[in-house]
């Protein structure tokens, strides 16, 4: 039982990443590499200004508004000039923004990490005198992750902006004509995108890992996992698939050894593409990948 | 009323539209016919801002057109049921519909009751996916979704593509029905001429781009040279 709690915990993550990678790739068909990085800036900015007596939930605000600005920014300057050119561009692009904002982190606020004061024990809970992988930490991360994926879902569904979001990803031509202000649709997919992915980057530091450049590189390789294997076009398939690779990470870690842990998403990848290539949850018949 | 005046329209060197100039009169059906590649789709889709021309004026009313979004022309009350419907098939029936309502002020669920007690079939399906409707329902979605926002203007891009002659007919009828009752401005392009001609008011005629005939949808179809050599009408 306590492997599942550890595993949902690490889960959440990845699945917040996934479900930010997906948000971006159904209003605009890019797949964002810097996500992570987005996030974790977000986080140095927001964060840091803990030492300036701001108190932890203010950065935390802080933080996500940064990360929406940032994505919002991104959609506007680096992103929109590429529509309608080939797909490879803005990859290229986003791996080079990953670079740039890794390396000005790193300048700016240098690679040791910070470890962010949290704002619940990290403690685990015993039971019968075992340790369970359950801490105040964990069961708030889970709580904050399900609600903002529940609110995501939400807004998507019973909202006329989550209305005017989908039909702008699936038929954009169509939906201009219906008098929905697409471009201003694809920007908001950008910034919810973002906010989404500056949770995860919050819970990330706020937790054992802790702040530094490079913090998110290992948690975006999973949740990009995760979007593959749950399929880039569903965001319920982000979801359950950062759940799974969490749950088989921690079982890996717990049976076998810590060191063939991320074996674990990449053996769910593999499998998953050769029965789906499309995602489990996919509703497409086929991508390319 | 949308006057267009010397339109003229180029996909690079390719001329699509040339010196296009007619007016479509307030509640009245104007059938824009033609054969593949005359340039009627392309004319519907310059009104409706999805393509720039490099001259020319189209007017609504006292508003000009060329040169603003898609999506202000479409809140001016400019409705464009596209060639192939543009059903969005993943979206529910009535998802569909309240998408056609954002743009206006209309109280949604009474848009949503009306349109639903002009086609019962969709008030049936309203929580189906479009991906399971048929050819005839999707066509009735597209017109729904379009009038729900009540628009001054309807721009009609072949709608009885891929519809059996019964249904086409019965469609041709309800478009005729929906002008006269509500003093709609229709521009109908069709390929089906003889059906369009029926129900249209007047008739503008396209050939490679250019106008070669317009007027009275009568006089129109009344003359044998136009059905025979432009309209593909077989004449005994």
């Amino acid at each position: 039982m306590h492997n599942i709690f550890g595993g949902l915990a690490q889960g959440v993550i990845y699945s917040l990443v996934a479900l930010s990678l997906v948000i971006i790739w159904q209003s605009t068909h890019v797949l964002n590499f810097a996500q992570g990085a987005m996030g974790m800036f977000a986080t140095y900015i927001g964060m840091t200004e803990i030492d300036r007596g701001l108190g932890y939930w203010w950065c935390v605000v802080l933080s996500v508004l940064v990360g929406m600005a940032l994505g919002g920014a991104t959609e506007r300057v680096l992103i929109r000039p590429l529509y309608g050119k080939p797909e490879i561009n803005p990859i290229v692009v986003m791996v080079g923004f990953l670079g740039v904002l890794e390396a000005l982190a790193a300048a700016i606020w240098t690679s040791t990490t910070r470890n962010i004061t949290e704002p619940f024990s990290q403690i685990y809970y015993q039971s019968h005198g075992h340790l369970v992988f359950l801490s105040p930490f964990v069961i708030f991360q889970i709580l904050l992750a399900m609600g903002i994926m529940l609110t995501i879902a939400a807004l998507f569904r019973f909202t006329k902006l989550g209305l005017q979001l989908r039909a702008s990803a699936l038929a954009p031509e169509v939906s201009r004509l219906l008098g929905v202000r697409v471009s201003r649709m694809l920007t908001i997919g950008w910034i919810l995108s973002a906010g989404v992915g500056a949770i995860a980057a919050v819970i990330v530091a706020s937790g054992s890992f802790g702040l530094f450049p490079t913090n998110m590189d290992g948690i975006f390789v999973a949740g990009f996992i995760a979007a593959a294997v749950g399929g880039l076009e569903s965001p319920i398939g982000a979801v359950a698939g950062g759940l799974l690779i969490g749950l088989a990470e921690q079982f890996i870690l717990a049976y076998w050894s810590p060191n063939v842990a991320p074996l674990g998403g990449i053996i769910i990848l593999v499998v998953a593409l050769m029965i789906r290539p499309q995602g489990l949850f996919s509703k497409n018949v086929s991508r390319r990948v | 009323m949308i006057q267009v005046e010397q339109l003229s329209v180029n996909y690079g060197a390719v001329r699509a539209l040339r010196d296009v100039s007619f007016d479509a009169p307030t509640g009245q059906i104007t059938a824009v016919l033609g054969a593949n590649g005359a340039g009627k789709t392309t004319l519907l889709r310059t009104i409706s801002g999805l393509v720039t021309p490099q001259r020319g004026r189209i007017r609504l009313g006292d508003v000009e057109l060329v040169g603003v979004a898609t999506e202000n022309i479409a809140r001016l009350g400019v409705g464009h049921v596209p060639e192939g419907r543009g059903v969005i098939e993943e979206l529910t029936v009535e998802e569909n519909l309240r998408l056609g309502a954002l743009s206006s002020k209309v109280n949604l669920s009474e848009g949503l009751d009306e349109q639903y007690a002009r086609f019962p079939v969709l008030g049936e399906r309203r929580k189906r996916h479009c991906s399971t409707l048929s050819g005839g329902e999707r066509q009735m979605l597209a017109m729904a979704r379009a009038l729900i926002a009540k628009p001054r203007v309807l721009l009609l891009d072949e709608p009885s593509l891929g519809l059996a002659p019964q249904v086409t007919a019965q469609l041709m009828k309800s478009i005729r029905q929906l002008c006269d009752s509500q003093r709609l401005t229709v521009v109908l392009v069709e390929q089906n001429a003889k059906s369009a001609l029926r129900i249209a008011h007047q008739a503008v005629v396209l050939h490679l781009g250019s106008v070669v005939a317009s007027g009275d949808a009568a006089t129109v179809a009344a003359d044998e040279d136009l059905r025979r050599y432009y309209l593909g009408v077989v004449v005994p």
